[in-house]
């Protein structure tokens, strides 16, 4: 256990005094108990960057399941620290901006904070584990927390929905990658990345490497929103926006990128990892900016546009794995750099804009941009943080976005190098999609704080935030600009992570604003110039956005398929547990004479031998065929009496049977039992129904089949056991010992109540509870007595 | 012999799966006590039949029945009449109250389940 280790553990620690905080100081809001563990931890990762600078990783074991290749190893390369400063830096600021968004006096805070410690944890844990097992516990952990998080407004509907949808779609791809972890397991005989990663080159040609590169890309996609799991993000927005900007932008969805980047250097080989990267990252890319036009509320827009954002991301992930597959690898390696840069510049920007967004709604009451408009006096510091974000988003300089976004394109065009046909149309769709980008990034802004002011649809009189809500998006939101200007001054967080991703080459990186006058720069002007007349023009191009009917979508899909499953099961549980106890008995019996009968031919176990047998005596015959033909009788009598009847023969005939097979005990005691069992048959004669109840026709021969089959079935065990002896009998042992150890005669009373007492014992305490029971269906009455009405 | 009385626990299991898959309530319960006399039968049948005296040492043999199977028979006997007894007395009072003896009519419906 290392300092490292317990930075990711502190806070669960912490989350586990929450509640404690919560309960005895009330006066102050528990976050600023919370906010100073982030801070901590951001202070105490930045260190480590000088010695990533360096290429120096930092790894620490603490043994856990060792013997199953399971160990909390944490290692802290390039790329771990990228994540772990943003999870640590954007959770700073998402804690205090929530003191002020979250009301003490009416909201759980207790729980908010417990839940929001948890996601910090775990996904420190993904970012930092070297075990993918150890990897795999946390990621779930954070589909967890993301949940608990999303559903934080339980009581709304659409909260438990958006909460129980991400939870399906993330933890379905989370057991998909499960299964891929398992595969590499197969295929390397190891759980840790860094060993899986010196095997690399052995493994590209297993034939399970692609079943494993297919799961692993599932997980990803899924908690990355990618085309078509995006579904689940926008939903996700029920959550309180401080989470929303934490996880749903800033970083639990960016733990698909994570993966995707974490594992390249495994996968990146194969042609399919880059093809299908590029293909999913391209079109969600697409499809999240087209598709946040259309929306109205703006997280919603928001939302979309971070989906398209992580589509961006992940194409340029995937463009950059070309280097490993064409000639001239500079060609493509910018895109891995843009991509890194990128994610960084995303989580500011769109952190930022998201607190707009929480404070546009907490001053108004709406997010609809229907009803907001005007707002740009009434919040002017609001006004001015949103126009950065949203120009940065939008690429435009000198933000941060316009250096990310520049890089794209080139990273874009580049990838006209690669040799095959269709290659133009990734820059081409990589510029509509930028087209999209801004303008949504101009509505979102435009409509907010632009326009006609309509107080009387709002719910409050708004008014500019208090200074503590505006903190955190100043301080992104100057991030923005100071990136922009200075970009030089992320490389030593910026080239370690790039060299983990793509750890054959060397990276060289300098960014800067002005790179004269080159096909990017014409680009963006044309991104610019279309998007500005588009977006004017707004209400006429409206047509085109409601081109895809909703009935394709992917949500009535969704929704569909859990409505079935839904009802599927609850017909086939109705189907299969139907309360009737012939459905219950038919299902064993069957499945004991299948099973049974099949597994002794399956097995060919089935032996015939007929030495060693006692002789038969007539007398026996007659016997044995009463017990025949009244067991048979009973099968077609209607009357009670002659079924009693019938009963007791069979019991009176194998008490015979026994008095011939040497054992008196068992014939006096099932005299004795016989009688009584008879009398009470008897005695309870008068209150038993005249006629017995019949079965329909076909219900008859079905039992009759499953009773031919369970006699069969005896019939052939019996005779098999009989003819094979596999041991020794133990009884030599009793009748040797009977007299010397227990100094009894009778062998059977001996083994009863001396050798076995305690069965005997507890036997006799079944009877005993029967007899209980017994008395308490005779004389207890509900109902004081009284019958209870026959409907 | 053996193979008789194995065929004979055979038919009693086979009327026995009958009895207990019908669905009047008292040929259930005779069902489990026809069922507990295979059992009993063949348990007796598996530890070899008439291989010398009664299992009582005074009898001065040579050979014994085996006595194990025959004490845990004894147990299966007095068992089975408990439970014979309880699903008796069940059988009696469920149709004093209920008024039916058909087990497809005790189900319960969707509403109280």
């Amino acid at each position: 256990m290392s300092l490292l280790h317990l930075a990711i553990i502190a806070p669960f620690i912490i989350a586990v005094f929450v509640p404690l905080i919560y309960k005895h100081i009330k006066s102050v809001h528990t976050g600023w108990f919370i906010l100073p563990l982030p801070i901590l931890l951001f202070a105490y990762f930045s260190s480590y960057i000088s010695k990533t600078a360096n290429k120096q990783v930092t790894m620490e074991s603490f043994s856990w399941i060792s013997s199953l290749g399971i160990d909390f190893t944490v290692k802290v390369d390039g790329l771990g620290l990228l994540f772990a400063l943003l999870i640590t830096g954007i959770g700073s600021l998402v804690i205090l901006y929530s003191i002020y968004y979250l009301s003490k006096q009416r909201e759980k805070l207790n729980t908010f904070y417990v839940y929001l410690l948890l996601f910090m944890g775990a996904m420190l844990g993904v970012v930092l584990s070297d075990n993918l097992i150890v990897l795999y516990a946390f990621w779930e952990l954070t589909s967890f927390s993301s949940f608990l998080l999303i559903g934080y407004w339980y009581n709304r509907e659409k909260s438990r929905y958006g909460a129980q949808k991400s939870m399906i779609i993330t933890v379905l791809g989370g057991l998909a990658m499960l299964g891929g972890i398992i595969l590499l397991y197969n295929m390397t005989g190891t759980f840790s990345i860094t060993e899986i990663v010196a095997q690399a080159d052995t493994i590209i040609n297993h034939p399970l490497f692609v079943a494993a590169l297919l799961c692993i890309l599932l997980g990803a996609f899924t908690k990355s929103a990618q085309f078509p799991f995006h579904i689940w993000l926008p939903d996700a927005m029920e959550a309180p926006t401080p989470v929303s900007a934490y996880l749903h932008s800033a970083t639990m969805v960016k733990a698909g990128i994570y993966l995707v980047a974490r594992m390249s250097p495994v996968f990146a080989e194969h042609t399919l990892w880059m093809g299908l990267i590029i293909a999913f990252g391209l079109f969600t890319l697409f499809w999240g900016s087209f598709s946040a036009v259309k929306q109205t509320d703006l997280k919603s827009i928001l939302a979309f546009s971070t989906v398209s954002q992580l589509g961006l991301i992940m194409s340029l992930l995937g463009v950059g794995a070309a280097a490993l597959h064409f000639d001239h690898p500079e060609y493509f390696m910018v895109a891995t750099t843009a991509a890194i840069f990128h994610l960084m510049n995303h989580a500011t920007f769109k952190g930022s804009l998201f607190m707009v967004v929480g404070i546009v709604d907490h001053e108004t009451g709406t997010r609809d941009i229907r009803k907001l408009g005007g707002l740009m006096n009434l919040m002017p510091i609001t006004f001015t943080i949103a126009i950065i974000g949203t120009f940065a988003m939008a690429g435009l300089p000198p933000f941060n976005g316009f250096l990310s976004k520049e890089m794209f394109f080139t990273g874009m065009i580049n990838a006209l190098h690669m040799d095959f046909d269709w290659s133009i149309i990734i820059p081409v769709i990589a510029w509509i999609a930028s087209v999209f980008t801004f303008i949504y990034s101009m509505i979102l802004v435009f409509k907010t704080f632009t326009g006609k002011y309509q107080p009387e649809k709002l719910e409050k009189k708004p008014h500019e935030a208090p200074i503590g809500m505006l903190i955190s998006p100043i301080i992104l939101a100057s991030l923005v600009i100071v990136i922009g200007i200075f970009p030089n001054i992320v490389k030593p967080i910026l080239v370690p992570a790039i060299e983990t991703i793509m750890p054959m080459y060397e990276f060289d990186v300098h960014i800067s604003m002005w790179h004269g006058f080159n096909t990017e720069l014409f680009m963006t002007i044309g991104v610019i110039v279309v998007g500005v007349l588009m977006y004017l023009g707004l209400n006429k191009w409206r047509g085109i956005y409601g081109i895809f009917p909703e009935k394709l979508a992917l949500n009535r899909f969704y929704d569909g398929l859990l409505d079935s499953m839904h009802k599927g099961s609850y017909s086939l549980n109705r189907n299969v547990m139907s309360g009737s106890i012939n459905h219950y008995l038919s299902y064993m019996f069957i499945f004991m004479v299948v099973l049974i009968i099949g597994s002794l031919f399956g097995q060919n176990a089935f032996t015939f031998s007929t030495d060693n047998l006692a002789p038969i005596e007539f007398y026996e015959v007659i016997l044995t065929l009463i017990v025949a033909v009244s067991s048979i009788a009973l099968l077609f009598v209607k009357s009670r009496i002659v079924s009693i009847l019938l009963t007791g023969t069979i019991g009176y005939m194998v008490s015979l049977l026994f008095i011939v097979f040497r054992a008196p005990d068992l014939a006096l005691t099932q005299l004795v039992i016989e009688t009584i069992s008879v009398s009470l048959f008897l005695l309870c004669f008068y209150h038993l129904p005249k006629k017995l109840t019949d079965d329909p026709m076909p219900v008859k021969v079905r039992n009759a089949v499953i009773s031919v089959g369970v006699g069969l079935f005896v019939i052939l065990v019996g005779l098999t056991a009989h003819s094979t002896k596999l041991f020794d009998s133990i009884s030599q042992y009793y009748i040797e010992n009977t007299y010397s150890e227990a100094a009894g005669k009778n062998m059977v009373n001996v083994i009863l109540v001396d050798f076995r007492g305690f069965d005997t014992m507890f036997e006799i305490a079944v009877l005993g509870i029967a007899a209980l029971a017994i008395f308490g269906l005779i004389k207890l009455r509900r109902n004081g007595g009284k019958k209870i009405e026959n409907k | 012999m053996e193979i008789l009385m194995i065929f004979i626990a055979g038919i009693l299991f086979m009327s026995a799966t009958y009895l207990m898959l019908s669905r009047s309530v008292v040929r259930i319960i005779l069902g489990t006590t026809v069922l507990s006399h295979g059992v009993h039968l063949l348990l007796l049948t598996m530890g070899g039949l008439k291989r010398g005296a009664p299992p009582l040492v005074g009898e001065e043999a040579s050979a014994y029945t085996d006595p194990l199977p025959q004490a845990l028979i004894l147990t299966a006997i007095v068992i089975a009449f408990g439970v014979t007894a309880l699903f008796l007395v069940l059988g009696y009072r469920s149709y004093k109250e209920l008024g039916t003896d058909n087990m497809e009519k005790l189900r319960g419906n969707d509403g109280n389940d």
